[in-house]
């Protein structure tokens, strides 16, 4: 590796020669502030906050994306830069709503941050501000351009990272707003709800469609059975809305809390989970032995599927038919639990915890759902629960631990690992190994479709059968391995697919973590650490093992696959047009 | 057999004055006078003296005809072309006020004012060649700088050869187009770019588009050259849409260049290929920026890039690219025919060659000009130019657009070259020259030039999107006669602020214009702060009108005409006016008989 020797404010460092300046400060321990800057992402020197002194350059530079050079000498904390970097801030600030304290990001707001930082103690450069509005059309999210700095960081995870290019930059100069394309909204775009703009976002200017109210609604009212399910990675990620370190798995309080918020039953999606392993494995065999449409593409994430519908909707046919985990769960909340607890369905009332603004839109799926009641009534993200368990007084991090309800509440471990890329792929094939081969597995642990690449692949002998498996996750990458099938470039059996990258721990309903905390801990490893860890505690490890999904069978579903199974378990796609 | 060539000018400023329509008309004439044979009608590009459009030279007289209507063309062809008279009434023979016309002698078009002290390089074929037949570009030595480099010159020969000649970049930066090549040269790739920036976009300036339309084969030869010289083999021109006589030439010696194989492959048998392709900018002024063009070209969104990389490293499509200006490219093929030590003749110790400068303003010939550089300001506006029209004083000159600033009248022996502008606060720019008299307001001007910026803005960096706008507000608030004390150092203040940090070169020099101004007319932003009161008598918002009770009759029409009422007095009495009420319009003092309203 080619390096270069350099000082900053007098420290010398040896760094990579394709280093940023930014880059070799950090080595050196040095923070530059940065606003625009989102590791791995936007990359733009927009908002001029990063600047530094070059020795020998005319102007000062953006560090995070001048390149180092041998020799050079920079200096980060001079008056001229401390100035400079104060006079950009509150430039910002001038065209920026400041209300604050009623604003979603309050106290998680990196322009609020910075300006505590840099000492903006006034606003110096009062005037006009730039035409916005709000778009809150959407049935996942809200674009609040009043608050937009134009840091294009949620523009630049649309486009490069997640290859859907729903947002852009429009118009000149102070006119310059981020938006669809002829000012449409978000609904009327081809944007895939997956709310990894949000997670982008150092301001408020993106949140989720609030849920809050409805849920409090329906829990005040006295005549409706309101029925709670968190997904797998809630658990993983809920604890840092509290300050419990990244990858700090709260399962008991998890469950204690939605208790103490008046859930009249608490089931778990992971139980869902599992179950789906049943539906989508016996899909996958069926698939494989008679002659059925492969490569198989899983079809849990809400986000994935609109983008399959929407951008590739060739591969439809590939998608499995199965609902995902909570949509499974609400039907069968509103049918199986319904009649064993002799509760009118219509009296019931479902709420999904998700670590995903996808579901608040798949939700609202016309065909997910029966009799013309949708099977989940409302989604909460893992920001908006935090919210309600504060305003509720819940005390989270001394909460004692508690379990599910039972009937619908229990879950392997094969279930838990739903939340982490590659997690859904290595359920099934625990189990689609014991089914085919009839032998028991061993090392249940397939560690090669684990971890953040954004392509995994590996290939499972199944009593003599080759099968070969993929794994993508963000719909970026998704692209690229659809595009190398379609150029015959590659075959596979059996693909997991994952909206969002990282997977639902770092899905767009997930906390959201800074910038600055971005360029040195990766959440997408560190909460997936915490489902993981949950499987390895849990004793049983493979779906087929789950009692309360036999039992659910033999009570009441029948056959795996079959005709009640399809009805309430199954569902069908549509070729969607991007405008 | 041919006796006459008639050149009409077919540039966009002749077009817009009714040339097409003096052409039809002559060529209907000559067939009625069945002259069709003998007198050949030859569409030329700009001339240069657009401000007296329709203009027609007749050869082999050399007989300059000026404001030609189609009504003048019977007489034309009667008298001159038939009778060999010459029609005086339209002939322009305008030598300047220092010389003495000798009577009866004809006027050659080099002894005009206009005209004696330019120097044309860049310009050479404009007004002289029609720029849509390829056989006349050749006719004056056109594609022989290629021949000569492909057959007798390595890539090093051609760069040095730029180097020695001392040719600057004339789209406004300045920076020595030899050394630029030699580092796209340097750098190692498979596949370079050659691009040439004919995004044309401050206000007032059309050199380019006159060279492109004039001359448009200059430019792909030049392009070529280069192409030789860095080691590319595919070249874009990105020209504003706006500009549809020069992409239509442009396109036309493209087509006509690759039928004769001087572009395309294997050109004059040496195994080079080289092409071009155009492509059409959609009216942002940053794609001018040379990073924001690439991206444009690329496909999106056209926005400045950091620098470096340095497009001669990291250019169009990642690949090492040059990029040039249209009028750079014009002076290349005779710098490779005549020499380097030919054209660093010419000019300053830094600045060598000629330059062409669009006169705008308040100036008697709008037009344009090339000349020497080094030649100082008061020649080319009283001399070329012909001075400030009406009798009005000359106040200052805008150069460098958007980018640039204004030279008072106090400087107005400057020499025109790139670092003695850069020494008084403007710069040279691509060439626009705005004439400004004293009626023109300073503060005022500030605020046009920085509203263009405001508006043209890309928006991408924070200091250029919002300082410049809260700059302009200021200013807004100064001539409309609310400003306030201290406005002039938060000017300054954001001024440095935004050229110490902004991401592009067009947001860096965006103060300039009000830098300048505060530098050289801080009185006047102080009369408009501190008195309320435009010097010029410009800004409407700072304008009093009164009545001089000695002079007024009490007629009452005033307060009759009056769209607000603000009137008032008894008949045959002095009427005042209401300061209150007035929203200064001006009605008043155009409609008093006894010219008894005055503004202040």
């Amino acid at each position: 590796m080619n390096t270069v020797n350099m000082t900053i404010d007098g420290i010398k460092v040896t760094v990579p020669a394709d280093y940023t300046i930014l880059e070799a400060a950090r080595e050196a321990r040095i923070n530059i502030p940065t606003l625009c800057y989102l590791k791995d992402v936007n990359q733009i020197g927009a908002c001029r906050l990063c600047l530094v002194e070059i020795k020998g350059a005319r102007a000062l530079q953006a560090s995070c994306v001048s390149p180092v050079g041998e020799g050079m000498e920079i200096k980060t904390n001079t008056e001229k830069l401390r100035l400079a970097r104060k006079q950009n801030l509150e430039l910002i600030l001038s065209n920026h709503n400041r209300e604050c304290t009623s604003c979603i990001r309050s106290a998680n707001c990196e322009l609020q941050t910075l300006c505590n930082e840099l000492g903006v103690k006034e606003y110096s450069y009062e005037g006009s501000k730039t035409e916005s509005n709000v778009d809150d059309l959407s049935a996942s999210i809200v674009r609040d351009n009043s608050k937009c700095i134009l840091c294009r960081r949620c523009v630049a995870t649309c486009n490069e990272i997640q290859n859907i290019g729903a947002i852009g930059v429009s118009m000149r100069g102070f006119k310059t707003t981020v938006g669809c394309i002829y000012n449409k909204s978000l609904a009327d775009s081809p944007c895939i709800n997956c709310g990894q703009c949000i997670l982008a976002c150092p301001v408020g200017a993106l949140h989720e469609k609030d849920s809050i109210k409805d849920v409090w609604a329906a829990l005040n009212d006295p005549t409706k059975h309101v029925v709670v399910q968190p997904a797998p990675a809630v658990r993983a990620t809920l604890g840092e809305e509290f300050g419990l370190p990244m990858g700090t798995s709260v399962t008991g309080k998890l469950v204690a809390s939605l208790k103490r918020l008046g859930f009249d039953k608490v089931f778990d999606t992971d139980f869902a989970a599992d179950l789906t392993i049943m539906e989508e494995g016996t899909e996958l065999i069926g698939r494989l032995t008679k002659g059925g449409v492969l490569p198989m593409i899983t079809s849990c994430s809400p986000g994935w599927i609109k983008f399959c519908e929407t951008f590739y909707p060739d591969f439809i046919p590939n998608l499995s038919s199965c609902k995902s985990p909570h949509e499974m769960l609400g039907a069968l909340i509103k049918s199986y639990y319904a009649e064993k607890s002799e509760i009118d369905p219509a009296n019931i009332y479902t709420v999904s915890i998700m670590p995903c603004t996808a579901k608040k839109y798949e939700s609202q799926r016309e065909e997910l759902g029966d009799d013309g009641m949708q099977d989940v009534d409302a989604v909460l993200t893992v920001r908006e629960l935090a919210k309600m368990i504060k305003s509720a007084g819940i005390d989270f991090v001394r909460l004692p631990d508690e379990n599910f309800d039972n009937l619908l509440g229990e879950s392997t471990g094969a279930g838990v690992i739903f939340g982490a890329t590659g997690g859904v792929m290595e359920a099934a094939l625990r189990t689609v190994y014991e089914v085919v081969t009839g032998k028991t597995l061993e090392n249940v642990d397939f560690n090669v479709v684990r971890g953040i690449e954004g392509v995994k692949e590996a290939e499972v002998d199944l009593n003599g059968t080759k099968v070969r498996v993929a794994v993508a996750h963000g719909t970026g990458n998704a692209s690229k391995l659809l595009d190398m099938i379609k150029n015959g470039e590659k075959s596979y059996e059996f693909i997991e697919v994952m909206g969002c990258p990282g997977g639902c721990v770092t899905g767009g309903g997930t906390p959201i973590i800074s910038a600055n905390v971005h360029a040195y801990i990766n959440p997408k490893i560190e909460r997936a650490k915490a489902l993981y860890g949950e499987d390895m505690g849990k004793t049983k490890r493979k779906s087929h093992d789950n009692t309360e999904v036999k039992k659910l069978y033999e009570d009441y579903l029948g056959d795996i696959g079959g005709h009640k199974a399809h009805h309430l378990l199954h569902t069908h796609y549509v070729k969607r047009n991007k405008y | 057999m041919i006796r006459s060539h008639v050149l009409i000018c077919a540039g966009t400023g002749c077009t817009s004055s009714g040339s097409t329509a003096v052409r039809v008309a002559l060529e209907k004439e000559l067939v009625r006078k069945e002259l069709d044979k003998e007198v050949k009608i030859v569409q030329t590009g700009c001339f240069g003296l657009c401000a007296l459009g329709p203009i027609m030279i007749i050869y082999p007289e050399g007989t300059f005809y000026s404001r030609i209507t189609p009504e003048d063309i019977p007489e034309i062809v009667e008298e001159h072309l038939l009778k060999g008279r010459l029609v005086s009434r339209l002939v322009y023979d305008d030598i300047g006020e220092d010389t003495v016309k000798e009577e009866g002698k004809p006027v050659s078009l080099n002894e005009t004012g206009f005209y004696k002290k330019q120097k044309r390089i860049a310009l050479k074929n404009c007004g002289v060649i029609n720029p849509e037949i390829i056989d006349e570009y050749i006719a004056m030595d056109g594609y022989a700088a290629l021949g000569k480099v492909l057959t007798e010159m390595t890539p090093a020969d051609v760069i040095n050869t730029m180097k020695e000649s001392g040719l600057r970049g004339r789209g406004g930066g300045g920076f020595p187009t030899g050394t630029k090549w030699q580092f796209a040269a340097n750098s190692i790739s498979d596949k370079k770019y050659v691009v040439c920036n004919a995004d044309e976009g401050d206000p007032g300036a059309f050199m380019d588009r006159s060279v492109l339309e004039g001359d448009p084969h200059a430019v792909l030869e030049a392009m070529a050259i280069a192409g030789y010289a860095i080691g590319a083999d595919e070249g874009y021109i990105y020209v504003r849409a706006e500009y549809p006589i020069a992409i239509k030439r442009l396109q036309i010696a493209i087509d006509q260049a690759r039928e004769y194989n001087l572009l395309g492959k294997d050109i004059f048998g040496t195994g080079f290929n080289f092409d071009i392709q155009i492509r059409l900018g959609a009216g942002a002024f940053v794609c001018g920026e040379e990073t924001a063009l690439l991206t444009s070209i690329e496909g999106n969104r056209g926005e400045p890039r950091p620098r470096p990389p340095f497009p001669a490293v990291k250019g169009l499509f990642g690949q090492p690219t040059i990029i040039n200006n249209v009028e750079t490219y014009a002076n290349i093929p005779q710098i490779i025919l005549k020499g380097a030590e030919w054209f660093s003749s010419m000019g300053t110790e830094k600045s060598k060659g000629t330059k062409v400068f669009a006169l705008g303003g308040k100036i008697t010939h709008t037009g344009l000009v090339e000349i020497p550089m080094g030649t100082k300001l008061r020649e080319i506006i009283y001399e070329i130019g012909g001075g400030i029209p009406g009798g009005k004083k000359f106040k200052a000159a805008q150069t460098g657009g958007p980018s640039g600033g204004c030279i008072p009248a106090s400087l107005v022996d400057t020499s025109v070259d790139y670092d003695s502008l850069i020494a008084i606060g403007s710069m040279m720019g691509s060439g626009g020259l705005i004439v400004l008299d004293e009626d023109d307001c300073m503060v005022d001007i500030a605020a046009f030039f920085l509203k263009f910026t405001v508006d043209e803005s890309c928006g991408k960096c924070v200091p250029c999107r919002i300082g410049t706008r809260r700059m302009l507000e200021i200013l807004e608030r100064i001539t409309s006669g609310k400003g306030e004390e201290g406005d002039i150092e938060r000017l300054e203040e954001l001024a440095q602020h935004i050229r110490a940090t902004a991401l592009c070169g067009l947001g860096q020099t965006a103060p300039n214009p009000v830098l300048s101004t505060i530098r050289y007319f801080r009185d006047e932003y102080e009369a408009h702060i501190k008195e309320k009161r435009c010097p010029a008598g410009h800004c409407k918002a700072l304008a009093r009108y009164t009545i001089k009770a000695d002079a007024c009759k009490g007629c009452s029409l005033c307060a009759k005409k009056c769209p607000v009422n603000a009137i008032s007095g008894e008949l045959k009495k002095p009427y005042v006016i209401d300061q209150n009420k007035c929203i200064k319009c001006g009605i008043c003092m155009e409609s008093c008989k006894f010219a008894a309203i005055e503004k202040k």
